[in-house]
């Protein structure tokens, strides 16, 4: 069983009473941190250090050879839970060589940073790595529209990222050597 | 009319129109603000006398203190336009009023009468008696805070005890009445 | 018919005019300023940097001197009483109207009339006259000081029952309560220090502020001398001008903004700028009383020269002293947290009180000894 131990409290001395000593070490600790190294970031000219899985806005991404990875099979569109975004399909024209084997391409890509909650649930369900929340936090607009991201603003934002599949060139390569799924 | 005239009637003015609009307000703190306003004005009518202590004790104490006791308890109670309506009968009235009339003229009579014998050459200012060394000094009259304390403290010696002993006994009356006695249930 | 006034009278009282419009703006601006210096220091013992961005455009290009000025916020009161000139004045539907307006009015004045009778230096004229620096120069200044600055608690007790809300009402009568109970024991306080300065024999008498300041001059100051008196008066000083650890009229924590909820816009900007007034018309006096005044240190004389140059270093020193009390002030602030309403009224009547009256009678003891002696040896 636990033992309660009551502890008297000692009476408070003279000096303690009148409260003066520790308004006086009161000031003095006030006063050093006058002279400590401030804290503040300051913002516009300083950005803080956005940490490797921070959420930020939600982007699509290009693999190292310029390529959109996007194949717009519309599941983040499906998992969106606030519906922030739109996905109209489209076909790779057959004439590209660089996209050769490319299925297929989104014709139109936006989301809407008013609705979106910045979850993740895109990035989780993509199959192809190709929406990515990266480190830009700070979106801002003067009109509803502004705040609509298409699809040319989603890959100014996304950039490049390393790929370590290389899908397509994977498929090409299996095609040259006769191996077509 | 010079300058100082002007001043006078000025504050003159303020403090006879600050007591009668305290007297006809119909809100209790509209009405205390109205005697602040009349306090001040007399307090400056002190000053054109050159009498800056007199005036600024008047302030301190009366509108600095007292006013706002008054007012403090204006608001405490919440004491609206309509307190005290309808308490006195028109014939009560009529009483206070004449008394106060009377008393007004008797005020203006004896001022009247009195007036010259109140000329600053006859100084109302008490004889002052000799200092400790010895030497035997009058200070001349003058509104100086140091002849002040001086006549308070020879002449006046008495009075000031005597009004510092009804202070007291006011102090302990307000302590005593003021104090919870946890048996005073059973004194009954 | 007598002569309207005096030709030579116009001059004085046109003189007079000019020097009161400089005092009020000198009073005015460091009253700006030591808003400035609340945000900054509060910045800097929190570990921040405060304001740091306002500045005026051509003064940016400065070099070194502009960036500097802009670091430490220099135009930051500049834009803050902007801010409430322009702001929408809204008067709430519940207001009595004309003490709503008044309040602001009567919180103000009697801030800026105290400084009438502060005396903040000395003129040492060439033909060897040496006059006090002050508007009116009172025999009984300190009474006066203590008769305006009661005047104060009206702006705030009306404020508060002019708004017609209860946080603002509960202020305004905390106020009113905390400010009568602290001027008992501020006057008390002083009593002593009057009686040291004029005892019999020594030159000075009456209740002059310029006297007292002087009566230190190469010698001890007041706070070395009286060391409790000091201490009483500048805990009063703190209740008196509704500072933390008292600031039980505004304590935003439990009432709002207490009696200047309902007020908004220049309205309220009058409110804040005159009890930064406050503070620094008690930061003079305290200067004045207890430190010196214009005076070099305790025990050492004067060691600019009798001239003009020497008035300017006074005055320098006496703004000097000044201006760390009132960092002293926002230092308080900025350690101790607010006392509990009934903290206060305990402090004010049954600690403070009694030991101001205990000091006026040891003292009064003190210096009838001391004269008995000084008669003695006659």
């Amino acid at each position: 069983m636990a033992k309660t131990v009551v502890l008297e409290r000692k009476p408070l001395s003279f000096s303690e009473r009148t409260y003066l000593p520790q308004i006086a070490t009161g000031l003095k600790t006030t006063f050093s941190n006058m002279f400590k190294p401030k804290v503040t970031l300051q913002y516009p000219e300083e950005k803080p250090v956005i940490p490797n899985n921070y959420r930020g806005v939600p982007t699509l991404v290009k693999d190292p050879n310029g390529r959109e990875k996007c194949v717009s099979c519309q599941l983040c569109e499906f998992v969106c839970p606030p519906k922030a975004i739109r996905i109209t399909p489209g076909s790779v024209p057959e004439d590209q060589d660089d996209r050769e084997h490319v299925e297929k391409a989104p014709q139109e890509f936006e989301i809407n940073m008013l609705r979106c909650i910045y979850c993740g649930y895109c990035q989780e369900v993509c199959p192809e790595e190709a929406i990515f929340l990266q480190d830009e936090y700070s979106s801002s607009g003067f009109t509803r529209e502004e705040m609509i991201n298409n699809k040319e603003k989603l890959y100014e934002l996304g950039g490049t990222i390393p790929d370590r599949h290389y899908k397509w060139d994977k498929k090409k390569e299996a095609e040259t050597d006769g191996n077509t799924h | 009319m010079n300058a100082v005239d002007l001043l006078f009637w000025l504050f003159a003015v303020l403090s006879v129109g600050g007591g009668l609009s305290m007297v006809f307000s119909r809100h209790p703190v509209s009405a205390a603000m109205f005697m602040i306003v009349s306090l001040v004005g007399v307090a400056a009518l002190f000053v054109l006398l050159e009498s800056f202590f007199l005036a600024i004790l008047q302030v301190l104490v009366y509108a600095g203190a007292v006013m706002v006791l008054f007012l403090f308890i204006i608001m405490l109670l919440d004491v609206g336009p309509e307190a005290g309506k309808g308490k006195l009968s028109h014939f009560k009235t009529g009483i206070f009023g004449l008394l106060a009339t009377v008393l007004l003229v008797g005020i203006l009579l004896t001022l009247g009468n009195s007036y010259d014998s109140l000329a600053l050459d006859q100084s109302i200012w008490p004889e002052l008696s000799e200092s400790k060394d010895g030497a035997s000094h009058s200070l001349p009259f003058s509104t100086k805070v140091s002849s002040f304390g001086y006549g308070l403290m020879t002449k006046y010696m008495l009075p000031i005890q005597v009004s510092g002993f009804m202070l007291l006994a006011a102090m302990v009356g307000v302590i005593i009445l003021s104090k919870k006695t946890p048996d005073r249930e059973d004194l009954k | 018919m007598m002569e309207w006034m005096p030709q030579g009278l116009w001059f004085e009282v046109c003189l007079k005019v000019f020097f009161a419009f400089m005092m009020v703006g000198a009073v005015m601006t460091m009253a700006g300023y030591s808003v400035l210096a609340e945000r900054k220091v509060s910045a800097w013992m929190q570990g921040r940097v405060g304001p740091n961005r306002t500045v005026l455009p051509f003064v940016e290009y400065i070099p070194i001197f502009g960036p500097l000025l802009k670091k430490l916020g220099m135009f930051q009161p500049l834009a803050d009483g902007l801010k409430f000139l322009f702001k929408e004045e809204i008067v709430p539907g519940h207001v009595n109207k004309f003490y709503y307006y008044l309040a602001p009015l009567i919180a103000l004045v009697p801030a800026l009339t105290t400084m009438t009778v502060l005396p903040f230096g000395q003129m040492y004229w060439n033909d060897g006259t040496v006059s006090t620096l002050a508007l009116a120069d009172l025999e009984v200044g300190i009474l006066f000081v203590f008769a305006v600055s009661s005047l104060g608690v009206y702006g705030i007790a009306l404020a508060g029952w002019s708004s017609n809300s209860k946080y603002s009402f509960l202020g305004g009568i905390r106020s009113s309560a905390q400010m009568i109970s602290y001027e008992l024991a501020m006057g008390l306080s002083l009593l002593p220090v009057f009686l040291w300065v004029c005892a019999p024999g020594s030159s000075e008498s009456g209740l002059s502020l310029s006297a007292i300041a002087n009566s230190q001059s190469g010698g001890a100051w007041l706070f070395l001398v009286q060391p409790l008196s000091a201490l009483i008066f500048l805990i009063a000083l703190f209740a008196e001008t509704n500072r933390l650890p008292f600031d039980m009229p505004e304590s935003e924590t439990d009432l709002v903004g207490g009696f200047h909820t309902e007020y908004g816009s220049f309205k309220f900007g009058i409110f804040f700028v005159a009890e930064y007034a406050h503070i620094v018309i008690g930061s003079a006096i305290f200067t004045v009383i207890f430190l010196g005044g214009w005076h070099f240190l305790p025990f050492i004389e004067d060691p600019w020269p009798a001239n003009w140059i020497g008035s300017l270093l006074g005055v320098g020193w006496f703004l000097a002293k000044t201006i760390f009390l009132i960092f002293f002030f926002i230092w308080v602030r900025w350690t101790l947290p607010r006392f509990r309403y009934d903290q206060v009224m305990h402090l004010g009547w049954s600690k403070l009180l009694p030991l101001a009256l205990v000091n006026l009678i040891v003292y009064l003891l003190i210096v009838t000894v001391i004269d008995q002696n000084a008669a003695a040896n006659l």
